[in-house]
């Protein structure tokens, strides 16, 4: 068997193509995860395999990879079939998992000789190579590190270096950027760039849509359909002259989105600090939107369309604006302006310090956002705000209780919402809402007029004998929701609510959100969407356990405006605002040697 | 294509020599990352040394199955000389506690709340019974049947008892013509350690084999590496000796260690080679490891996999090997279902090397039946495991 695909292997195929997918289909069981596409892939591209969870990204990738037989269609990875020719695929492919393939309980060195050993590397004769991928990856000074003390950046970074080894001609990674904090990703754009400029085909798999725009090429994949292949200007082309930003509506901008959005010539609709931004629908003009500006008093300004925004017009637009669910909640009245407050929060476990000395007060009615990168204490913080930690030292107040002394009366008076839902698969929809009623004390005539209230809202009736791991993700989302409101509390905490959630869900989730904050409820949300920290009116920036900046979206904007980002987004602020940290705590450091 | 390209294409050069079904480098790359992984993993230490440590000493001091001290009641209902002799005699064995008592009332109360393990009544007619020529029972023996053994037990040697102390009162007279004086080979002291230990070892084995094999490969399913590693040219016949390789090297020391500890601090006689002894475990090791491979192929999840190696595993060797029960008290379709379990054959070969010597009329046919159950095991996991994700 020749191993030189592109002479003969491959036959008719162009010299540029890298991988060749025809008509590929994909079925676990019942489930249809590929339904059947073609596209192809090209050397020297950096190509986005883009879509939300679900949508196939990773099928297709172990599917590339010859890790999945294709039921239908074929795929062929550098010439090779990868059915057929197997085991040619494993070795011009490298190929990087998600969670990155690395042994924890082996050092940097030792992940990166296994690898280079298993794709039939002498790693002795090969010092070069790992010299220069050391180098290449910024890794050169951790080598006898295990890959568990890592962060997650460096651990991106190692997977990536493994990944490399024997010079792979197809690069896959899937969702590289999870779990990473935005300047790794930074870095790892940087090396991905550097790659494909050698002529390296790399693909890259990922539900962030704002990372669709920096790739060459674009397959957006929804429901295992292939819905865009392109670059991803062409997309956004599509939708020219139809995004635009009303400002100049800071404190009405909630109300003001919702009425947008229940016009029928909007499609979609955001906020964005202290505007709100909007898409209309093909052919939709704006007369309607531009009378509501003048309405309110905003200034209407067309602005740059994304990605994100060519997608959901792509799907058929968002949701509405009314949030049911916030008409029939109550105006939540509290004793004082403060829903939430906490002064020195501070908890340690061992001699690691998870949050240090952390102070901030949110307002009734607020939405106050936690972000941050993967291990820098939001979790911590948040979850010490909920009850669920004692803090080692300082206080925190929930609706004016004691979260040490009284914990449960301060529980009382919120919901929680955990990462992934947290419902009972093994009990129904109803029999999930009855528990969670029936956990916050509610009884009799009460309980039961509040579950079919929360029924009605969320149109719940067809699912009520189904198990929640078989609803549909928006169902469940609802379903999570009306469990935590059950107890109609003032305060609610979302923990990553929308992660692992399509855009459009997540339009649906704020829009409730939204209505919720307009009737008073105060809301603390952790997220790492970053475009999802405009919906917060302030934000609280954590890195290494500290509380970098807290201020509105646009303030934390406007400090990282500069000549290289003259409209910065919140990924840019994040970025400047670490940065920054970085720098003091460096000259913190040489001040004390100078010393 | 610009000549950057081109050097890419040619860096594929290494990996032609590497598309062999099998390659030494390769396994040895695998090798060495389980053992580095098993040493610098607590967890397996824990189970690999710690746990057969314990395990053996436990069965070497706290478990006996040998019955002293059976604390039984004598009901004591005549006051004749010859009945108070016979209640002496009861109270002088060094297997038998005995609680004397005038009412069989006072006992049975005491047998029901589990004081007692049974009464035995010398009735008022004791006398007139003796001289009697009509073969009529002597005492009666009641028993606490909920606890089957030490009934048997009492009731047997309720009688021995009773016969002994018989023909101590002819005494110069010699009762019959035949004297039975029993010899027990190879563990002449009836101790139960000597047959509990080497049992032990083969549980041990079982562990180290079935569960930590079982649990390393689905955690590297749950961790993501095996998906990473399966993306490599790696092949599943490397993959599969690369993971079984170091835990056979890590049984065979525990069972050195073992060993070790059974002839040094417990005493028991290891009166066969110790080339047989590793020979057994070499040879039990293959439907060990091949089970362990087995499970985790199935269920790709540590938790299952855990599970399941203590049903099918664990708790087989411990109760259907002859190590705590013996097969031949079974009931037959139980005993048809132990010539399934490896170590059925392990644990009687055991007991043989240790406590015999090397009798390889008794270890080839184990030996066989070891390594065909192995063979069949790893037969379905080399197929059950492919080089993909397909399930």
């Amino acid at each position: 068997m020749s191993t030189h695909p592109t002479t003969d292997g491959g036959g008719t195929q162009d010299q540029d193509v890298a991988v060749v997918v025809e008509s590929v289909v994909k079925h676990f069981g019942e489930v249809e995860a590929l339904r059947g596409f073609s596209a192809d892939i090209r050397y020297g591209r950096l190509t986005g395999l883009v879509g939300p969870d679900g949508a196939g990204k990773t099928t297709l990738m172990r599917i590339m990879t010859g890790l999945l037989v294709p039921n239908g269609g074929r795929v062929t990875l550098a010439g090779f079939d990868v059915v057929e020719d197997n085991d040619a695929i494993h070795i011009a492919s490298g190929y990087m998992p998600q969670r990155f393939g690395l042994y924890e309980d082996l050092s940097v060195m030792e992940n990166m000789r296994l690898y280079a050993q298993l794709r039939g590397m002498d790693a002795d004769q090969n010092t070069d190579i790992f010299r220069s991928l050391l180098d290449f990856t910024r890794l050169g000074p951790f080598t006898t590190r295990l890959a568990g003390k890592l962060s997650g950046g460096m651990k991106q970074k190692l997977g990536l270096a493994c990944a490399l080894m024997a010079k792979p001609r197809v690069l896959l990674l899937d969702e590289p950027s999870v779990g990473v904090d935005p300047v790794s990703r930074q870095d790892l754009w940087r090396m991905v760039q550097a790659l494909t400029d050698d002529g390296m085909a790399v693909v890259w798999s990922t539900a962030y849509l704002d990372e669709a725009e920096r790739c060459e090429s674009v397959l957006l994949l929804n429901e295992g359909k292939l819905e865009f292949d392109g670059p991803p200007q062409e997309l956004t082309d599509r939708i020219k002259q139809r995004s635009f930003r009303l400002t100049g509506v800071s404190d009405e901008r909630r109300a003001v989105l919702s009425q947008a959005l229940d016009l029928g010539t909007v499609g979609d609709g955001v906020i964005q600090g202290d505007a709100v931004r909007v898409v209309l629908r093909a052919d939709a003009g704006r007369a309607e939107i531009g009378a509501l500006a003048d309405e309110v008093g905003a200034i209407l300004e067309p602005v740059q369309p994304r990605f994100e925004d060519a997608f959901i017009d792509l799907l058929g637009g968002g949701p509405g604006g009314t949030s049911a669910l916030a008409e029939r909640m109550h105006a939540v009245e509290l004793d004082s302006d403060i829903a939430v407050s906490c002064r020195d929060l501070t908890k340690c476990f061992g001699d690691f310090t998870a949050t240090d000395k952390v102070s901030f007060e949110v307002q009734k009615g607020e939405i106050f956002g936690l972000l941050g990168p993967n291990g820098a204490g939001k979790s911590t913080t948040f979850k010490m705000l909920c009850g669920l930690l004692k803090p080692t030292e300082g206080e925190a107040h929930v609706v004016g209780h004691d979260l040490r002394r009284a914990t449960g009366a301060a529980k009382s008076q919120l919901g929680y919402m955990a990462q992934k839902f947290s419902l009972y698969g093994l009990l129904s929809v109803r029999q999930n809402l009855e528990f969670s009623a029936g956990v916050y004390g509610l009884e009799g005539a009460s309980k039961s007029q509040r579950i079919d209230e929360m029924i009605e809202t969320f149109e719940l009736q067809q699912y009520l004998s189904t198990s929640p791991d078989s609803l549909p993700l928006g169902y469940k989302q609802r379903l999570a929701l009306a469990c935590a409101l059950m107890h109609r509390p003032p305060v609610l905490f979302l923990d990553e609510p929308t992660s692992g959630v399509d855009p459009i869900t997540r339009r649906e989730f704020w829009t409730h959100i939204n209505g919720l904050v307009r009737k008073g409820v105060t809301v603390m949300v952790t997220t790492h969407f970053m475009d999802e920290a405009e919906y917060c009116d302030r934000v609280a920036m954590m890195y290494r356990a500290r509380l970098i900046a807290l201020d509105t979206p646009d303030a934390l904007k406007r400090v990282s405006r500069s000549d290289a980002h003259p409209d910065p987004t919140m990924e840019d602020a994040f970025i400047h605002l670490v940065e920054s940290a970085d720098l003091d705590d460096e000259a913190r450091a040489n001040a004390k040697v100078a010393a | 294509m610009n000549s950057e390209t081109l050097e890419i294409r040619a860096g594929a050069a290494p990996g032609e020599r590497a598309s062999h079904n099998f390659d030494g480098r390769r396994l040895i790359a695998l090798v060495r990352k389980e053992s580095l992984q098993a040493i610098r993993d607590p967890s397996t230490i824990l189970i690999a040394f710690v746990l057969p440590v314990v395990l053996l000493f436990l069965f070497a001091y706290a478990v006996s199955l040998d019955v002293r001290e059976v604390r039984i009641g004598v009901v004591l209902e005549s006051d004749g000389v010859t009945a108070q002799s016979l209640a002496a005699a009861f109270a002088g064995t060094r297997y038998l506690k005995v609680t004397p008592a005038r009412d069989r009332r006072e006992v049975a109360d005491q047998v029901v709340s589990g004081k007692l393990r049974g009464f035995v009544v010398i009735p008022q007619d004791f006398e007139r019974r003796l001289a009697s020529q009509l073969p009529q029972p002597l005492v009666q023996v009641i028993t606490d049947g909920s606890q089957p053994n030490t009934a048997n037990f009492v009731s047997n040697y309720a009688q021995g008892v009773v016969q002994t102390w018989g023909a101590g009162r002819s005494a110069g007279v010699p009762t019959a013509a035949i004297q039975l004086e029993p010899r027990f080979w190879f563990n002449a002291e009836l101790e139960s350690r000597r047959a509990l230990v080497p049992g032990a070892i083969a549980i041990v084995m079982t562990i180290i084999g079935t569960m930590l094999t079982a649990l390393v490969v689905a955690r590297e399913w749950e961790r993501g590496t095996m998906e990473a590693v399966l993306s490599t040219p790696a092949s599943v016949l490397e993959i599969l000796i690369g993971k079984l390789l170091p835990y056979f090297a890590l049984g065979m020391i525990a069972t050195l260690g073992s060993a070790a500890l059974a002839v040094f601090v417990f005493d028991v006689p290891l009166r066969g080679s110790l080339l047989a002894l590793l020979t057994l475990s070499a040879v039990f090791l293959i439907p060990a490891l091949g089970q362990g491979l087995l499970i985790s192929a199935l269920t790709k999840n540590q938790f299952l996999a855990s599970q399941i190696a203590l049903f099918s595993g664990f708790l087989p060797s411990f109760l259907l090997s002859g190590f705590l029960f013996e097969i031949d008290a079974m009931p037959v379709p139980i005993q048809t279902i132990t010539f399934l379990i490896p170590a059925r054959y392990f644990v009687s070969s055991l007991q043989t090397v240790f406590l015999a010597g090397d009798v390889w009329s008794v270890f080839l046919p184990n030996l066989a039946a070891m390594a065909a159950i192995g063979v069949f095991f790893f037969a379905i996991a080399k197929r059950k495991t492919l080089k993909n994700l397909e399930s």
